[in-house]
C-alpha cells in the first residue's frame, strides 16, 4: 500500500517534469542523445577511424559534419562520440551519488564523532580545487583512458552531494516516523535505506544530473587537454584533434564547432532537468 | 572568537591535507611515474638537487616514509620545488613567478567585471519580472553556466581573432614594443581572453544574485519600504540588493582565490603565458614537479581565499557572530 501510493507520487513527479517547458526540451534532448549512442552503428555512415574523404572537407551532403585532417568522417565521429561521452557522464553520475549517499547519510544518521570526522572530509574535499588536483592525478595515471577518468571525477566530485544529503538527513531524521523505526529496534541501515532515502529520491534524482553535467565537462575539458586515451572516439577526443592539427588555423570552423555543440547541448539538457527537479520540489523558486 | 579558531583550524587543517595529497599521489601510483622523469635528469643536476627530486617523488629512497615525508615538508615551506623538465634548467619556483602575473593581471580583471555585471544583471532581473531582460536571464545564465567554456574560448578565438582579425591569436604580448607602448599591447592581447572569462563567468553570478534577490524581496521590510512609499530605486538598491548580495560577498572572496586556478583552459586556448598556460606545457612534457607546485600554489589561494570569506562574513552579518554556528 506504502510502496503503491509512493510509485504514484513518483509517476505523478516524472509528468510534472515534463510539464515544465524547459525540462521537456532538457530530456527530449538528452533521450536523442542516447538513441544516436545506441543506434550508433545504424546511424553512421562510415567507420569513425577510416580514411573515407579528402582531408578538411567543410560540411556536404556526402559529409554532413565535413572531414578531418585524415580524411575521417567527422558525422560518424561525433555520432560514435555521443557514446563514451554519455557512458562516461552516466559513470560518473551513478558512483559519485553512491559515495556522496553512502557519507552524507551515514554522517547525517549517526551525528556525533561520525559526522564530524566525516564532514571534516567533505569540506576538505568541497575546497580543494576540483580542476588542477584532477588533471594532477590524470597525469599520474599511466594508462590513459575512460576509466581512469570515470575514476578520478568520481574521487574528487563527491562532496557536494555529500553535503546536501546530510543536511536533509539531518531533518528527515528527527521525523516521527523515524523516530518510530528506531523505537521499534529496526537496524539502522533499514531505516537509512527503506524509511529515509525514498523521501529523498527527488534530491538524489536533482543531484545526479548535477553531477552528470559537472562530469561530461570535466571530461571534455581532461579530453581536451590530451588527458584521456586519444585514440578512443569521443566529443572531448576530437575537440583535442582539431586542437592539435590547427584547425581553427585551417578554419576548418566544422571540426571543433560541432562536437563543441554537442558537449554545450547536452550540458545545458542537463542543467534544464536538474533545475526543473529543484524547483517542483522546491516551490519557493516556482514563484519566482 | 571561538568562530574564528575554528576556521583558523580549517585552514590549517586543508593546507595541511593539501600537502600530503601532493606527497601521496606519486608513491601510490603503480610503477611510480615520476622515475621515468627523474631519470631525465641523471647527470644533469647536482646531487643535492637529485636528491631533493628524490626525496619528493619517494623514488629510489630509501629512507622510512616518515622522514620523506619530513624532508618534503622542509623543502616545501622553503620554497624548494625542485627544476623543471619543460623549462630546464629553470627551477620551479622562477616560472611560477613569472607566470603568475600574468595570470593575476588577466583573470583577476576580468573575475571582478564579471561579478559586478552578473550581480548588476541578476538585481535587474529579479526586480522586474516579465520583463525582456528578466525573462532571458535565467536561462542565458543557465547556457553559459553548462557550456565547455574552452570551447567557447575556441569559438571566440576563431570568430574575433581568425576571421576578423581584430584581436591577436596568441600570446600575452607581441614583445617588439617597451614603455607605454608595450602596456597597450599587452592590453591588446588581454581583451578576448578577459572577455571569454566575463561573458563564461557572469552566467552564475546572474543565477545566484536573482535568487537571493527573490527570497529578499519577499520579505515583510520591503513590501513596507513600499507601502512608505520610497522610490524604487532606494527599494531595490539599499533594502533589497544590500541584504542579498551578503551570501555573493562570500562567492566573490571564494572567487577571488579561484583566480589563480580558475581558468586554467582558457589561458590554453589562448597561449596566454599565465599559470594554466605553463600547467598545459607542465602536463604535455610529464614535468611533475611544475605541476605539484601549481596546484599546491592553486590550493593554497583558494584555501587562504575561503578563510578571508569567512572572516569577512563574520565582519559582515553579526548573526554569524553571536550563533558561533555555520
Amino acid at each position: 500500500m506504502k510502496a503503491n501510493r509512493m510509485n504514484h507520487k513518483l509517476i505523478k513527479q516524472i509528468i510534472s517534469i515534463f510539464k515544465i517547458k524547459k525540462a521537456a526540451f532538457g530530456a527530449i534532448v538528452i533521450l536523442f542523445f542516447i538513441l544516436v549512442a545506441i543506434l550508433a552503428p545504424l546511424i553512421a555512415p562510415y567507420s569513425p577511424s577510416e580514411m573515407v574523404s579528402l582531408p578538411v572537407q567543410p560540411p556536404s551532403w556526402s559529409h554532413l559534419f565535413g572531414t578531418n585532417t585524415y580524411g575521417q568522417d567527422l558525422f560518424s565521429r561525433v555520432v560514435w562520440g555521443a557514446r563514451l561521452s554519455l557512458l562516461v557522464g552516466v559513470e560518473c553520475g551513478i558512483i559519485t551519488s553512491i559515495f556522496s549517499l553512502i557519507i552524507g547519510l551515514s554522517a547525517g544518521y549517526f551525528g556525533g564523532i561520525i559526522d564530524d570526522i566525516l564532514t571534516t572530509i567533505t569540506n576538505i574535499f568541497l575546497i580543494i580545487p576540483g580542476l588542477p588536483l584532477i588533471i594532477v592525478i590524470a597525469a599520474y595515471i599511466a594508462v590513459k583512458g575512460v576509466t581512469p577518468i570515470v575514476f578520478v571525477i568520481s574521487i574528487t566530485g563527491w562532496a557536494w552531494g555529500a553535503r546536501v544529503f546530510r543536511s536533509q538527513m539531518m531533518t528527515l531524521r528527527n521525523r516521527d516516523f523515524v523516530k518510530a523505526a528506531v523505537v521499534l529496534g529496526e537496524h539502522p541501515i533499514r531505516i537509512i535505506f527503506f524509511e529515509i532515502f525514498p523521501n529523498m529520491l527527488s534530491l538524489v534524482a536533482a543531484n545526479f544530473f548535477g553531477t552528470m553535467l559537472y562530469a561530461v565537462l570535466t571530461e571534455a575539458s581532461l579530453e581536451f587537454i590530451g588527458l584521456g586515451n586519444v585514440n578512443v572516439v569521443t566529443w572531448g577526443t576530437i575537440l583535442y584533434w582539431a586542437q592539435n592539427n590547427q584547425a581553427l588555423m585551417l578554419g576548418a570552423w566544422w571540426w571543433f564547432i560541432i562536437p563543441g555543440l554537442c558537449i554545450a547541448l547536452l550540458g545545458v539538457s542537463l542543467a534544464m532537468v536538474n533545475f526543473a527537479i529543484d524547483e517542483i520540489t522546491n516551490p519557493r523558486l516556482k514563484r519566482a | 572568537m571561538k568562530y574564528l579558531i575554528r576556521k583558523i583550524m580549517f585552514l590549517l587543517l586543508t593546507i595541511w591535507a593539501a600537502l600530503t595529497i601532493n606527497f601521496i599521489l606519486p608513491r601510490l601510483m603503480p610503477g611510480n611515474p615520476a622515475e621515468v622523469m627523474v631519470a631525465k635528469f641523471r647527470g644533469k643536476i647536482t646531487p643535492q638537487a637529485m636528491n631533493a627530486l628524490k626525496i619528493a617523488f619517494g623514488i629510489d629512497v630509501h629512507q622510512n616514509i616518515f622522514v620523506q615525508y619530513f624532508r618534503y615538508i622542509q623543502n616545501t615551506m622553503k620554497g624548494n620545488f625542485g627544476i623543471s623538465i619543460t623549462y630546464f634548467p629553470m627551477p620551479v619556483k622562477s616560472m611560477l613567478a613569472q607566470s603568475i602575473p600574468w595570470t593575476l593581471g588577466l583573470v583577476g580583471t576580468s573575475t571582478i567585471i564579471a561579478f559586478t555585471l552578473g550581480t548588476l544583471l541578476g538585481i535587474k532581473s529579479a526586480w522586474k519580472r516579465n520583463n525582456f531582460l528578466a525573462d532571458m536571464s535565467v536561462p542565458i545564465g543557465l547556457f553559459l553556466k553548462s557550456i565547455p567554456y574552452f570551447w567557447l574560448a575556441l569559438l571566440f578565438l576563431y570568430l574575433f581573432s581568425f576571421k576578423l582579425s581584430w584581436f591577436p591569436l596568441a600570446g600575452g604580448s607581441s614583445g617588439k614594443f617597451i614603455g607605454f607602448k608595450e602596456v597597450l599591447d599587452i592590453l591588446y592581447h588581454s581583451i578576448l581572453p578577459a572577455f571569454t572569462i566575463v561573458v563564461a563567468a557572469s552566467g552564475g553570478w546572474i543565477l545566484t544574485m536573482r535568487n537571493n534577490m527573490i527570497s529578499v524581496l519577499s520579505e515583510d521590510y520591503i513590501t513596507f519600504a513600499a507601502a512608505k512609499g520610497l522610490k524604487e530605486k532606494e527599494i531595490m538598491y539599499k533594502y533589497g540588493a544590500r541584504n542579498a548580495i551578503l551570501p555573493n560577498m562570500t562567492g566573490f572572496a571564494m572567487a577571488l582565490g579561484f583566480i589563480i586556478g580558475g581558468s586554467l583552459l582558457t589561458e590554453m586556448v589562448f597561449s596566454y603565458p599565465g599559470v594554466g598556460y605553463i600547467l598545459y606545457q607542465a602536463v604535455e612534457s610529464l614535468d611533475y614537479p611544475l605541476m605539484q607546485a601549481i596546484f599546491l600554489f592553486i590550493s593554497l589561494a583558494v584555501l587562504v581565499a575561503n578563510f578571508l570569506a569567512d572572516v569577512t562574513y563574520v565582519l559582515l552579518d553579526p548573526r554569524v557572530r553571536s550563533g558561533g554556528k555555520e
